[in-house]
């Protein structure tokens, strides 16, 4: 990797977000009408004695799961254009790294995460009143951790997408069972046991996790932390795997 | 052509018994040719003939099936050859999404270069004026003036062009050709694909490829004695017959 080139490729595709007013007006303003239409949803629906708000529970989980499918799909497409247009085979007879431009996707795309989780968490915390125990710049970590992720697998998935139609159907596959089975819908320690497993290997778990533990906790708990190395390691592991998919030589 | 195989220092490619199969087709099948420094030499020859499987094996983003392709002493495709080989591909390889100005610098900076040189590699493509607008809305010429900037402003050794003047006025052509003769006088090695036979005369040197084979390597004026006509195209369809008949008759 090289610093100057990397920063240079962060810089291009922030660059090509900024050109795209519709998509950067949606990244900002669609997670904080989502969590409108949730607190409305929930609103009236009492709380279980001792336990956080429903709609607590669940505004917390969604700020972690919108970076996560906007992010993937943003990701898959972009690296299919450059995979179409030519430019990814260009840039692979240039000087880059595979990891420059594997890298610069993940810091890019990371910081538009950071300002979509921000303006999430103010909306989600100043207008509907979010609770947690632990610190807001916590959630705000663990969601950008979250498009990081969503990155890395996005960047993996369009290798094996021709098409853009391709490319979006990848979102089902990898996005929902993640989604099904992170613990929001039913808690993961009763489910049966081969769905435990499942969930065990699917990444969105441990984040969800870590947020539910800045929920319940005033501190960073030692689980939060182990949660959010799962994370990180799962975004390295698929980045590994996006860079093989990479091929300076084709057919 | 060079059989013998030694590599003389002058050569800035040398090609050797290249064979190369796409989706189950040979493409190319055995080439051996060699492209001096520093001049202009033209690879023609009519559509779906494997110039661009040709160009793609020297810039070393084609698998190849056998044979050897050299570029600048190394092997094709070599690490070392990305910051000194330029390439631009037939379909414009650029950020439709970005400006003119902003494709330059970002490939700028992928070879050291500043932003200054970004800015004159787009005016010398003639693109001064566009250089704030998306490639996007950019005509087709314009657009792959914008690709070829963003090559330039590496300033390679060895510049791949895939048929640059497509689309482009009579006028911008002659500037591009006289362009790519001063890069010439000044040490640039260029490989030019057309599958326009006026463009050949503009050579410094001639590659005729046709159905995978090489027909000619030679300076366009050997090209027409050797087939006995002042006008190239006459002499490459001559040409064609001759090795016909010729391979008719082995």
């Amino acid at each position: 990797m090289n610093p100057r080139i990397l920063a240079a490729t962060t810089g291009r595709i922030l660059r090509q977000l900024r050109h795209d007013r519709r998509t950067v007006a949606l990244l900002v303003v669609v997670p904080s009408a989502l969590l409108t239409l949730v607190h409305s949803m929930y609103v009236d629906q009492p709380a279980p004695p001792g336990q956080p708000s429903t709609f607590d529970r669940v505004a917390l989980v969604m700020l972690g799961f919108f970076p996560f499918v906007i992010m993937f799909l943003v990701t898959s497409i972009a690296m299919l254009r450059e995979r179409t247009t030519g430019t990814l085979e260009r840039l692979l007879t240039t000087p880059l790294g595979k990891l420059d431009l594997l890298f610069g996707y993940g810091l890019a795309f990371g910081l538009a995460a950071v300002v979509q989780a921000v303006v999430a968490s103010v909306v989600a915390y100043g207008v509907f009143g979010l609770q947690t125990a632990g610190h807001s710049a916590l959630v705000v970590m663990i969601a950008a951790l979250n498009a990081v992720l969503a990155v890395a697998l996005g960047l993996f998935c369009s290798a094996f997408a021709r098409t853009e139609f391709q490319a979006v159907q990848f979102m089902p596959v990898v996005v929902v069972p993640q989604l099904l089975l992170c613990g929001l819908f039913v808690p993961r320690g009763e489910m049966a046991g081969w769905l435990q497993a499942v969930s065990d290997v699917l990444p969105l778990s441990y984040a969800v996790e870590a947020l539910q533990e800045v929920g319940a906790h005033a501190e960073p708990t030692g689980t939060m932390w182990r949660d959010v190395a799962v994370v990180a390691g799962a975004a390295a592991l698929a980045l590994v795997l996006a860079a093989a998919t990479l091929r300076r030589r084709s057919g | 052509m060079n059989f013998s195989g030694e590599a003389p220092v002058d050569e800035a490619i040398a090609v050797r018994d290249l064979v190369v199969e796409r989706g189950g087709r040979r493409v190319l099948h055995g080439i051996s040719a060699a492209v001096p420094r520093g001049v202009v030499t033209g690879l023609l020859g009519p559509s779906g003939s494997g110039k661009t499987t040709l160009l793609r094996a020297v810039v070393g983003v084609q698998v190849v099936g056998a044979g050897s392709v050299t570029v600048l002493g190394r092997p094709a495709g070599s690490a070392e050859l990305r910051r000194r080989v330029g390439y631009v591909t037939q379909a414009p390889s650029v950020y439709a999404d970005l400006t003119v100005r902003e494709n330059a610098r970002y490939f700028a900076a992928l070879h050291g270069r500043s932003r200054a040189e970004a800015d004159r590699a787009v005016a010398e493509v003639g693109l001064g004026p566009a250089a704030g607008q998306l490639v996007g809305a950019l005509s087709g010429g314009q657009r792959s003036r914008a690709s070829l900037a963003c090559a330039l402003v590496g300033e390679p050794e060895l510049l791949v062009l895939d048929e640059p003047t497509v689309g482009q006025d009579p006028v911008l052509r002659a500037e591009l050709w006289a362009r790519f003769h001063a890069m010439a006088a000044a040490g640039t090695t260029l490989l030019v694909s057309s599958h326009v036979m006026d463009e050949a005369a503009r050579c410094d040197r001639l590659l005729l490829i046709r159905e995978g084979r090489l027909i000619a390597d030679d300076t366009p004026d050997a090209v027409r004695a050797a087939a006995g006509t002042d006008d190239l195209d006459e002499a490459f369809l001559r040409l064609i017959r001759a090795g016909a008949a010729g391979r008719e008759a082995s």
